[in-house]
């Protein structure tokens, strides 16, 4: 808004109109209004030549087409909301174009409306070039001192007359802070949540340790928590497996889900060679079944896509790979940290089980991982 | 007492004066009626990401009658067979509600997400156009400023948007985003912990993700698009140089009746836009992706395209993980949480850094074409490039899938892109700026090319040019001066065509009638004879 006063009385000497004159034209009262506002119009003509012509008679034809269609095309959208049958049904039934029909009608509607209203503005008002003056840059000097002087007058009331009393000082300043903090503490303090808290703590265990089943070793389970046996995988397949306990595919446990390898033999030798060469991996190993974090330890995706070929995990996330035979470190992709493995057993019924948890931390990285 | 008699046509004008009479509104009211707007369609662009927000206010209310932020878990019982009996957070069941049970639910749906892509889209299609114009420039700074926030806040609110259905693919989101918190160095894992309420997923995210959703960050957007557009109102837009032009006016169309009325029919046709598109184009088909578990994703998950770029970024870093002591930074933290902050914070700089290196401290109301300040152009063509080849790096496994690229080849080519297509495209864009400035100086010093080849006396051809401005002794153009706007190139820019006649089937206007030399007068049928071999 022009922040531009043109109420004052020299102001309205200048004008060259009478505006109270009843004789005055509504557009000379409107073009007086315009020379207030420091606008000076050069141009204001119809874009037709003469009154009714034919060109001008077709553009206001088509406007009113137009609206029509938008009228209609929203008649044709609330019968398509009100009667056309959208509920969901399996296989294709009419429902599935409920949508498609209510965002075309819908649309077409706007659409017209909008073009018409354009084409209304655009065509039939009159062409118009307009210069309005800019007021740009800064106050008049004397305002600025005035405004600086004042605000240091009050600065100087306030910070003036406590700098003088210094008391005040020392008070205001015990006062200020604790209640600040006071202030914000509520706010925060009851966000704070310790990601050490808890026994084990758990940014470093998941749900196969052995604490979840009364400090016995985990089972490997299905999804549906059914356990599983070694013949369970055939040679060369995988199957994601969950800490079996109750709730343990869940999402309570979202760093449990593990990602169980049947080996073919000779690449079983090679994990077992780079496995027992490796300080915490030693051991974890059974027979030709070898079984990983299935939690990126990159983002924390699940690195799910297995190439049995290359022997392989792949991430779909962000693409990083994992090389299973040599301890699933990555040789691919943005992951700095190996998959963890699991230390697999089979209990007396022959079912696997978690010997321990992961000794490697699961999951994404962070600043204090041991 | 007699009771007077209730003059209707006397009532509007009765209203506005006791408005006045309490207000003082009559002034300021006809300021805003009388203010002047330069007008290009290039000032639309802002436009449409306000129409969209517009969108989003309204389909978002809609949609929060239905959602439910819990993620208390639910057994699915509703009209979608494939999930009936799946175990699911109520959140994600009530997004299956409000699109298979709610009638127009889906459509609703797809209206707010489209029209939020739009939003983003318009925002950074409008920042280019801020950009390359040069209209960021004092005294507009802070204008800038306040667009690049809102692009932050923009893309924060796609994101908690995104991740309210709690479905497959934005659960895999939420967990991408606690990883990127985790990454922090030294606070991470407390940082990960308050916001989650505790380890991932824990059970408060989609609550608190909801109240920011559709409260602080809608409320943020709206604070900031309304100082926004009060600073454009209060400084006035800025305007191309032209005829008339200059940097202490305004020169266009009255803001009544045109201006706004076409502003009026730019929002229906974007309301319509958005509305076909969610009518005709399905987006993010949450039904697909399932609830959220921890052990499954499929491939070819993506974010939106705005969260793209962090995406790729995140995929084309190499794996170097810095330790100091027993502690460790992992490489995550670079590209999205260095990265990030380093995108944003750079960008709202630039007005002042380059006015230091440029020592212009003068007000700037007339734009600069993108070729008179190569260097500008070149900057933008930079950061252009990046961001392009993070976006679409954001996508390589797909580009990989579908054109039967290896996947590693499209992450180095991406890590190399990154390096290698910024500075090659500064060079390119400035010497694109530069021969367009050197083409329009030719014309201006010769005229334009007029088609016509002549020969010489001596064998010679050369082209006639039409000189723009008067000739000298010699019938030689003189040289006019560079002015920074538009030089007409072709010869019907001049004058040299009649214009087109009006109507599409038939013509509305007669052409005008072609003048008539005096000296010349045309050949009449009858006096023409036909020709003949002369045997």
């Amino acid at each position: 808004m022009t922040s531009v006063q043109h109420d004052s009385e020299a102001d309205r000497q200048a004008s060259t109109v009478d505006v109270f004159d009843p004789k005055v034209s509504r557009f000379d009262i409107v073009k007086e209004g315009l020379r207030r506002d420091e606008i000076e119009i050069i141009t204001y003509e119809s874009q037709f030549q003469g009154t009714n012509s034919k060109a001008e008679k077709r553009v206001v034809r088509n406007i009113a087409f137009l609206f029509i269609i938008s009228g209609l095309a929203a008649l044709a959208f609330l019968g398509f909301y009100i009667w056309w049958p959208w509920r969901f049904e399996l296989g294709h039934t009419m429902g599935d174009y409920y949508t498609p029909a209510l965002g075309l009608t819908l649309g077409i509607s706007l659409f017209a409306l909008g073009f018409a209203i354009l084409a209304w503005a655009k065509k039939l008002l009159p062409h118009e070039v307009s210069i309005q003056k800019r007021h740009d840059g800064a106050s008049p000097t004397d305002e600025q001192l005035i405004t600086g002087q004042t605000a240091m007058f009050v600065a100087d009331e306030l910070a003036g007359g406590v700098q003088r009393r210094p008391l005040l000082k020392g008070a205001i300043g015990l006062a200020a802070a604790p209640l600040g903090i006071a202030a914000a503490a509520p706010l925060i303090g009851g966000l704070i949540e310790n990601p050490h808290k808890g026994d084990p703590p758990p940014l470093f265990s998941t749900g196969f340790n052995p604490v979840h089943n009364n400090g016995n070793p985990v089972r490997l389970a299905r999804e549906d928590g059914t356990p599983i046996r070694p013949e369970d995988i055939s040679t060369g397949g995988q199957a994601t497996v969950f800490p079996g306990i109750p709730g343990g595919a869940t999402n309570e446990f979202a760093d449990s889900p593990t990602l169980l390898i049947h080996l073919r033999p000779d690449d079983a030798e090679e994990t077992r060679r780079n496995a027992e060469a490796d300080r915490r991996n030693r051991g974890s190993m059974y027979g030709d079944y070898v079984a990983y974090s299935k939690i990126c330890t990159h983002a924390g995706c699940p690195a799910s896509l297995y190439e049995q070929q290359t022997n392989r995990l792949l991430c779909p996330c962000h693409q990083s790979q994992f090389l299973i035979t040599r301890n699933a470190q990555p040789v691919f992709g943005p992951a700095s940290r190996r998959l963890p493995m699991l230390p697999l057993g089979v209990d007396d019924e022959g079912y696997f089980v978690a010997k321990s948890d992961f000794k490697d931390t699961v999951g994404p990285d962070f600043w204090e991982r041991p | 007492m007699k009771r007077r008699k209730v003059d209707l046509a006397q009532a509007p004008a009765t209203i506005a004066r006791g408005t006045d009479e309490r207000f003082q509104a009559a002034t300021p009211l006809r300021a805003l009626l009388n203010k002047v707007f330069p007008d290009h369609w290039s000032f639309l662009l802002g436009e449409i990401a306000l129409f969209s927000f517009i969108i989003l206010l309204l389909t978002g209310v809609f949609l929060t009658l239905f959602f439910d932020p819990s993620m208390k878990e639910v057994a699915y019982e509703g009209a979608y067979p494939a999930l009936r009996g799946t175990e699911m957070s109520a959140a994600y069941e009530s997004s299956l509600h409000l699109s298979f049970e709610v009638r127009g639910g889906l459509f609703m749906r797809q209206m707010h997400h489209w029209a939020a892509l739009l939003f983003m889209a318009s925002i950074v299609v409008h920042m280019a156009r801020i950009f390359f114009t040069g209209a960021y420039r004092k005294p507009r700074e802070v204008n800038w400023v306040i667009g690049i926030i809102l692009f932050l806040l923009g893309f924060f609110a796609g994101f908690t948007g995104y991740s309210l259905p709690d479905d497959g693919l934005s659960g895999t989101g939420l967990r991408i985003a606690s990883a990127i918190m985790l990454s922090i160095p030294v606070v991470g894992t407390w940082l990960s912990a308050a916001v989650f309420g505790g380890e991932f997923p824990g059970h408060l995210i989609i609550g608190r993700f909801y109240i920011a959703h559709v409260l602080l960050i809608p409320g943020g957007l709206l604070a900031l698009i309304s100082i926004h557009l009060a600073l454009v109102f209060k400084q006035k837009h800025t305007q191309w140089p032209g005829p008339m032009r200059t940097n202490t006016n305004v020169v266009g169309e009255r803001m009544f009746p045109r201006y706004a009325l076409k502003q009026g029919g730019f929002f229906m046709a974007c309301f319509g836009t958005v509305a076909l598109l969610a009518g005709l184009f399905q987006i993010n088909p949450i039904w697909l992706f399932g609830p959220y578990r921890a052990s499954e994703v499929s491939s070819a998950s993506q974010p939106d395209w705005y969260v793209m770029f962090m995406d790729g970024l995140v995929r084309l870093m190499p794996n170097w993980q810095i330790y100091i002591g027993d502690y460790s930074i992992p490489p995550l933290f670079w590209p999205a949480v260095v990265g990030l902050g380093t995108l944003f914070t750079l960008p709202m700089l630039w007005p002042w850094l380059e006015a230091r290196k440029s020592g212009d401290k003068r007000i700037h109301n007339l734009l600069e074409r993108p070729r008179d300040n190569p260097e500008r152009v070149g900057i933008g063509a930079m950061a252009l490039t990046f961001f392009l080849v993070a976006t679409i790096s954001g996508a390589n496994d797909v580009i990989a899938d579908k054109f039967h690229i290896s996947l590693n080849a499209m992450t180095w080519a991406g890590r190399l892109g990154l390096i290698i297509g910024p500075p090659l495209m500064y060079w390119l864009a400035v010497r694109v700026c530069l021969g367009l400035q050197q083409h329009d100086r030719e014309v201006l010093a010769h005229g334009v090319e007029t088609g016509i080849i002549r020969r010489l006396p001596n064998g010679q051809f050369v082209e006639v040019h039409q000189p723009l401005g008067p000739v000298d002794d010699h019938g030689h153009p003189e040289p006019l001066p560079y002015g920074g706007w538009v030089v007409p190139k072709k010869m019907n820019r001049v004058g040299a065509l009649a214009p087109a006649i009006k109507g599409f089937f038939y013509p509305v206007e007669k052409p005008a009638e072609a003048p008539v030399s005096p000296g010349m007068p045309p050949v009449s049928g009858d006096e023409r004879e036909e020709i003949t071999s002369g045997r």
